[in-house]
């Protein structure tokens, strides 16, 4: 079915979101440029109210009414914005899969598991009942729901959090989509279920040579499980590059401060984190410049007039919008860690 | 023991020390064990973290030691001292004035507030109920509002939906702060925060520790955030201690494997190498009917014989912390041996 193998499966193109508003508009996303190549895994961060949720929507075409959508999406190389709303729900559904955050809310109580994964490929696919069943039933067990056929039957509440969560992954897959987004799919999970869940998309992913997009408040979910991601702050893209080089050696003031407020476990006891003062903006009262400059410690003039445009990093895919960043660091560290920690725990 | 008996005050005697606590909830004719044969000691000033997953008990311990269970349709043995007064045997008067000195942050500090309140009678509620007089309660209350980082003048009228939530927690540490307490059980109080404001109450809640004195017991199911607030660590497992220890002990040398678990399922901000998945998965068991023997036996990769036939109590492990289990491990962490310092 695929066109051009070498087009990217999701190409997003100077995409602004406005929620009409008075006295003006609500910008809630503005000039968001990025793309997701086939087979390859893209992580979006950003903090409550950067616009995650508002960008996965649009994409999917189901934003609430009141949001404007300018620019061009194109899925698998064709352009979303000259289709029919039916028409391109169809198409959207056949080659994009998602799994919500909550699974909780986002299953029928009242319908059986099994009919809920079904129902997107008699819908999308035009599968025959039985067809249909077949399918759902088969999924269910590439999720790891032992007795697939025996579960079909049963009710949402017959699960744990993270069955229902692998549930809705499968739902996500009935229509063999090219492309699946986890829109913060493991948030209301436990750390040792979380890792389970990511583990599970990251094998689905690759053996389905699909692409992936996980959308994460957590740096740490995103880190180590995608090829590139996009930080998001403000409504724009601040930070965008391959994964490893982003985290490494961040450019933009504010990853730098999101990566130094985590607390992580090898401090010690009772160390002071790094903060970040003020709020994330409100979508009322955006600045005109760079949308971190209220809350940046080295902000300048120009900042908060003029929004900083992307800059290209030494290494050409990681972009950044700073113009003050922070200093390109040397290619990597090189100090064997196992070596260096080897000793911990010893105390005398 | 009578409530109102005084026990002497000794420097190294735990402020608090729960033995032995079980409790059950009863439902639907089933009985769930949530707690089973939990003992700890927090010493004054000292901060003990309690992690584990959802329903390992960790919420259940901190609202018994406040005795905030639900009257229906629960049961509970064993003995939580509070400076060697028994709090089961409080009356309910006793136990509200016992609530002077023993204080608690939830999860979600929203829907902990009545909305239709204002912020200032909010913080003042905890006060009314101790009989502190009005001039001394705003006194109190204008204090505990700035020690959070507000005036007066910035909350005086407005109601809890005109914070954010990172306001709102700011609003219910004030609230806790306000009566004096001894002692803080914080039950996931940052869970539903953004990282850039996490930090910052968990800055406050260090601050105000110190200043204070203050003991604390700290519930959260974020490895990393316990072992930053924490001088002692227990990590629960279906009701029971598994192993507890200084967070030294337990984060670097942790024993259980269970803990082990846990510290590896941790998402760490180390893009470097890419994560390989695990392809077999883990057995969840039935919390109504736990597997005979050890409790973890089904997840566990050390699981033998002996754990099925023989349930393993807390002893001394090999870093010095107490742990149950058979074949504990004696080898530094997993993620610290792949982190750099």
């Amino acid at each position: 079915m695929s066109s051009a193998p070498n087009s990217a499966i999701l190409e997003c193109r100077d995409m602004s979101c406005l929620i009409s508003a008075r006295p003006e508009p609500l910008r809630v996303l503005e000039h968001i440029d990025f793309s997701v190549a086939r087979r390859t895994s893209l992580g979006i961060v950003g903090e409550s109210g950067a616009g995650k949720s508002m960008l996965i929507k649009s994409i999917m075409g189901i934003a609430p009414k009141s949001v404007q959508v300018s620019g061009a999406i194109s899925i698998d190389g064709q352009d979303l914005s000259g289709m029919k709303p039916k028409e391109r729900a169809a198409f959207i559904g056949r080659k994009v899969g998602i799994v919500f955050q909550n699974p909780m809310t986002s299953l029928n109580p009242y319908v059986p598991v099994g009919r809920q994964v079904a129902e997107a490929a008699r819908r999308h696919l035009g599968l025959s009942r039985e067809a249909a069943r077949n399918r759902a039933i088969e999924l269910l067990s590439v999720v790891g729901i032992a007795d697939a056929a025996e579960c079909y039957g049963y009710y949402p509440h017959h699960f744990s959090g993270g069955m229902k969560q692998r549930i809705m992954i499968a739902a996500g897959l009935v229509c063999d989509p090219e492309l699946l987004i986890a829109d913060e799919a493991t948030t209301a999970l436990d750390v040792t279920v979380q890792k389970e869940v990511l583990d599970l998309l990251q094998t689905i992913q690759e053996e389905r040579r699909m692409s992936l997009i996980l959308v994460s408040h957590n740096l740490g979910v995103v880190a180590g499980r995608t090829d590139e991601v996009l930080v998001l702050y403000g409504g724009r893209v601040v930070e965008y590059g391959p994964t490893a080089e982003v985290f490494r050696n961040p450019r933009h003031r504010y990853t730098e401060a999101l990566l130094s407020a985590m607390p992580q476990m090898d401090q010690p006891a009772h160390s002071r984190l790094r903060t970040i003062p003020g709020q994330p903006p409100s979508l009322a009262a955006k600045p005109d410049g760079c949308p971190f400059a209220p809350r940046c410690a080295v902000a300048a003039d120009i900042c908060r007039r003029v929004m900083p445009p992307m800059a290209v990093a030494s290494d050409s895919r990681h972009r950044f919008a700073c113009h003050l960043p922070l200093e390109a660091q040397a290619p990597m560290r090189s100090p064997d860690p196992i070596v260096a920690q080897g000793g911990v725990g010893h105390a005398s | 023991m009578r409530p109102d008996m005084p026990s002497p005050a000794v420097a190294d005697q735990p402020l608090i020390s729960i033995e032995n606590l079980s409790v059950q909830f009863t439902r639907a004719g089933k009985q769930m064990r949530a707690v089973q044969d939990v003992s700890l000691h927090v010493a004054p000033g000292e901060t003990l973290g309690l992690v584990g997953e959802s329903g390992s008990g960790k919420t259940t311990i901190g609202r018994a030691l406040l005795r905030l269970l639900p009257e229906a349709n629960t049961q509970w043995q064993g003995s939580i001292r509070y400076q060697g007064t028994d709090l089961a045997g409080l009356s309910k008067t006793d136990m509200r004035r016992m609530r002077g000195r023993l204080q608690m942050i939830f999860q979600d500090p929203v829907s902990s507030f009545n909305p239709r309140r204002k912020i200032e009678d909010i913080v003042a509620e905890g006060l009314e109920i101790q009989g502190i007089e009005r001039s001394e309660r705003k006194l109190r209350m204008e204090a505990a509002l700035r020690d959070v980082g507000f005036s007066l003048a910035d909350v005086a009228g407005r109601r809890p939906h005109q914070f954010s939530g990172g306001q709102c927690q700011r609003i219910a540490i004030a609230r806790a702060l306000a009566v004096q307490p001894e002692l803080i059980v914080c039950d996931e109080p940052v869970a539903s925060l953004d990282v850039s404001v996490q930090a910052h109450i968990i800055n406050l809640l260090q601050d105000i520790r110190e200043a204070r004195r203050l003991t604390m017991i700290f519930i959260s199911h974020d490895l990393a955030v316990v072992k930053n607030v924490s001088d002692k660590v227990a990590v629960l497992y279906m009701g029971k201690v598994v192993e507890v220890g200084t967070g030294e002990q337990v984060y670097s040398r942790p024993a259980h494997p269970y803990t082990r678990t846990l510290l590896e399922a941790v998402p760490v901000v180390d893009a470097s190498r890419k994560i390989k998945p695990a392809a077999e998965r883990m057995v969840m068991p039935s919390r109504n009917r736990p597997p005979e023997g050890c409790a973890f036996r089904l997840r566990c990769p050390r699981a033998a014989d002996r754990c099925a036939k023989e349930e393993p109590v807390l002893g001394v492990g090999p870093g010095g912390q107490s742990v149950a289990c058979h074949f504990p491990h004696d080898e530094p962490a997993p993620n610290l041996v792949s982190e750099s310092a």
